[in-house]
């Protein structure tokens, strides 16, 4: 028998506007309507100004560790302007943009990293799943999320942030799988941004793309400029119309690149050359966009003092708000841990601060014994 | 009243809560047209439809993960875990994001699912088909702990479990998955979660077991000429310690029979509840019944490894002559 070729494919990389502010008139038309494109980039702005104030927060005590978005700002908002305001976004932790964009309180996110879990306790009308600290685990919940929609019959579907460190963990591969096979809704979007901490991605791939990792499952895949909003937004739209109309999965892989440090508790320069570095500032997605509002007369230096002043306006009252919520109840983290508490939880709770663990407060009655703390 | 066996009040329950919630729907590894490999959804998907009875892709982080979506997204997903050897996989989902999920977002999202897993041994299966690690899972803040040990207990606790908020691990003892028969209503009822149940009164000693050891429990107690009472807890979390308290302060003495390993086993926080509650009631030290620190044998001797009534006539001995 002769040796014949059973599958054959290609994975596309979509670019509209390049670096150098060239903008493909023929792809690019209508993606992006002009009102939001600066909409979009005074968002960009704000993000970029919310990192730096993060770093310093963190640098002075103010907050814990952050993981700064620099650099990456175009992807996971470029997905949320593409999608329905009832698309869910789940997200890993480097998709402030996005979130933002749809209606996430800047202060949630602050609060998430300043060590209090209200700061996940989102709104469910958002559609926005809380940051998923373990890598890669909630791209399975994605799945699941458009499964039940698909199940209830409604439009609903589920776009899955995370890196391309995370596409080496076992869950990426079971979530693509279970997402092809079942028929679900869902988008899965990898920011490969070069490094996973101090592991590049090579490491974590050795295929010439990352988006041909779907081909396995049977999905749709595609690279895209991660750092060219226009690119991200028309390649969404795409696959959100796919999951929409035939609830299928797409995989989409958003070329793009870290600027900052993994965290505030990392170091960059220990493992990653500077010219590397310096090579990506030049395609920074906001130098980009500015480049061509500017070329369309949408933008001005006046118009960009006054959106940095607005930026600056809107990140002081968000920290503002962050800073200033009362503390927690030091009960809180017993109350949310279940529907109702168990008895035994309920005495762990009364007694915390006046009593050893395993003493029930009734074989002490009579016992005189001061709580340090009563708020319950 | 129907004469049912565990596997059949389970397969009840399910088909009766799907039928009152379209909510409701199953997952897992061979649960659609084969009905399970225990044949615990037997007729379900034939009955409901493959979109309610999903034969899913072979991956069990696959399964707990999506159903956490699907619960997130307002349904009642029941995923199924074929093997309770196989949970490893799926360990991370259930104890990183399903345990944690209503805390970490105060109560934002919930992730109401309840996982159904064959555990224990007992019947002769393959290397890695008779563990017992209910412990594990008791030990994860934000999980309820479920055994049943009798076919009645198992359909009332599977429709609590279906029923409630949080996510419950629920553990069939695979063991008495046939091993007899019960009266079981036809009508839907609910046994609490978190409520123990005194299987026989006695005045000398308590045993307080759970799952499939109840059997071995029973026997020992009739070959015995002492007044025992059996506790079977039903709950392992939140565990019903009121009921064991109780039982203590009137009999002085303890045994705890479990088929998972001694140290760490549910036994040795139970043994301590015990100290702390009942200490000068005590006429006897706490006694241990229990698998081995050991790797769980191959089934040639898998009885020797159990606690059987033999081993558990022994301890009864040791307790009441102490």
């Amino acid at each position: 028998m002769p040796v014949k070729t059973v599958f054959e494919t290609k994975i596309d990389h979509v670019s509209i506007l390049d670096e150098n502010g060239n903008f493909d008139a023929k792809l690019g038309k209508g993606v992006i309507p002009d009102q939001d494109a600066v909409a979009l980039f005074e968002h960009m702005l704000t993000c970029r100004h919310l990192d730096e104030v993060a770093f310093k927060l963190q640098r002075s005590g103010r907050m814990g560790t952050y993981p700064e978005n620099r650099g990456q700002e175009a992807t996971s908002l470029g997905a949320a302007y593409a999608l329905d305001k009832k698309d869910w976004l789940v997200p890993c932790y480097r998709e402030n943009a996005g979130l933002f964009w749809r209606g996430l309180p800047i202060e949630m996110v602050l609060l998430h990293w300043m060590g209090d879990e209200r700061g996940n306790q989102i709104d469910n009308e958002l559609c926005i799943t809380p940051l998923a600290i373990p890598i890669g685990t909630q791209m399975l919940h994605a799945t699941g999320l458009a499964w039940a929609a698909k199940y209830r019959q409604e439009k609903q579907i589920a776009c899955t942030f995370f890196g391309d460190g995370a596409t080496s963990e076992g869950d990426f591969h079971e979530a693509a799988n279970f997402a092809a096979n079942l028929d679900l809704p869902v988008i899965f979007f990898c920011q490969n941004n070069g490094w996973a901490i101090s592991v590049p991605s090579k490491i974590q791939c050795s295929a010439p793309t990352v988006a041909q990792r779907g081909l396995a499952y049977g999905m749709d895949c595609v690279q895209v400029d991660g750092n060219d909003i226009f690119a991200v937004v028309k390649v969404t739209r795409d696959a959100a119309k796919l999951a929409r109309e035939k609830k299928r999965p797409t995989f989409i892989e958003a070329v793009t690149y870290r600027l900052g440090d993994h965290t505030t508790a990392d170091d960059a320069r220990r493992y990653r050359d500077e010219k590397e570095v310096e090579s990506w500032k030049k395609k920074d997605p906001i130098l980009r966009l500015e480049k061509y509002l500017r070329e369309k007369k949408l933008w001005t230096d006046k118009k960009h003092e006054a959106a940095l002043a607005k930026a600056r306006e809107t990140v002081t009252a968000a920290v503002k708000r962050a800073e200033e919520i009362a503390d927690p109840k030091i009960a809180d983290f017993f109350n949310s841990m279940y529907a109702e508490l168990p008895a035994d939880l309920k005495r762990q709770r009364d007694t915390m601060c006046t009593h050893s663990l395993g003493l029930d407060p009734s074989q002490l009655e009579g016992t005189e014994r001061q709580a340090v703390n009563s708020q319950h | 009243m129907a004469n049912l066996t565990l596997v059949q009040a389970i397969n009840l329950a399910l088909i009766q809560e799907m039928e009152a919630d379209d909510r409701v729907m199953l997952l897992g590894e061979d649960v659609g047209p084969n009905g399970g490999v225990f044949r615990v959804t037997d007729g379900l998907h034939a009955r409901f439809g493959g979109d309610r009875v999903v034969d899913t892709p072979l991956a069990e982080s696959g399964i707990i993960g999506t159903a956490i979506g699907l619960a997130m997204n307002g349904l009642r997903p029941v995923p199924e875990i074929q093997f309770e050897g196989f949970l490893g996989p799926a360990y991370d989902q259930i104890t990183t994001h399903a345990a944690r999920m209503r805390t970490r977002t105060r109560g934002a999202f919930t992730v109401p699912m309840v996982v159904r897993v064959p555990i224990g041994g007992g019947i002769h299966a393959p290397e890695l088909h008779s563990d017992s690690p209910e412990a594990i899972y008791a030990h994860h803040p934000g999980l309820k702990v479920v055994m049943p040990a009798s076919p009645y207990d198992a359909k009332g606790l599977l429709i609590s479990a279906i029923r409630d908020p949080d996510p419950v691990m629920y553990f069939e003892p695979k063991r008495i998955y046939r091993a007899f028969r019960e009266e079981v209503p036809e009508d839907e009822y609910t046994i609490p979660i978190g409520e123990a149940r005194v299987v026989s009164e006695g005045e000398e000693l308590t045993i307080v077991t759970w799952g499939a050891p109840v059997v071995q429990c029973m026997k020992a107690i009739e070959n015995s000429e002492k007044s025992i009472e059996l506790i079977d807890l039903r709950t392992i979390y939140p565990v019903d310690i009121d009921a064991i308290e109780e039982s203590v302060k009137k009999t002085g003495r303890c045994v705890i029979v479990h088929e998972a390993p001694k140290t760490c086993g549910f036994g040795a926080e139970i043994a301590t509840s015990i100290m702390e509650r009942c200490f000068l009631h005590l006429e006897a030290p706490v006694q241990r019944v229990t698998g081995f620190d050991t790797v769980m044998p191959y089934y040639k001797l898998e009885l020797e490894y159990l606690p059987e009534t033999e081993r558990i006539s022994r301890a009864i001995e040791e307790v009441a002559a102490y």
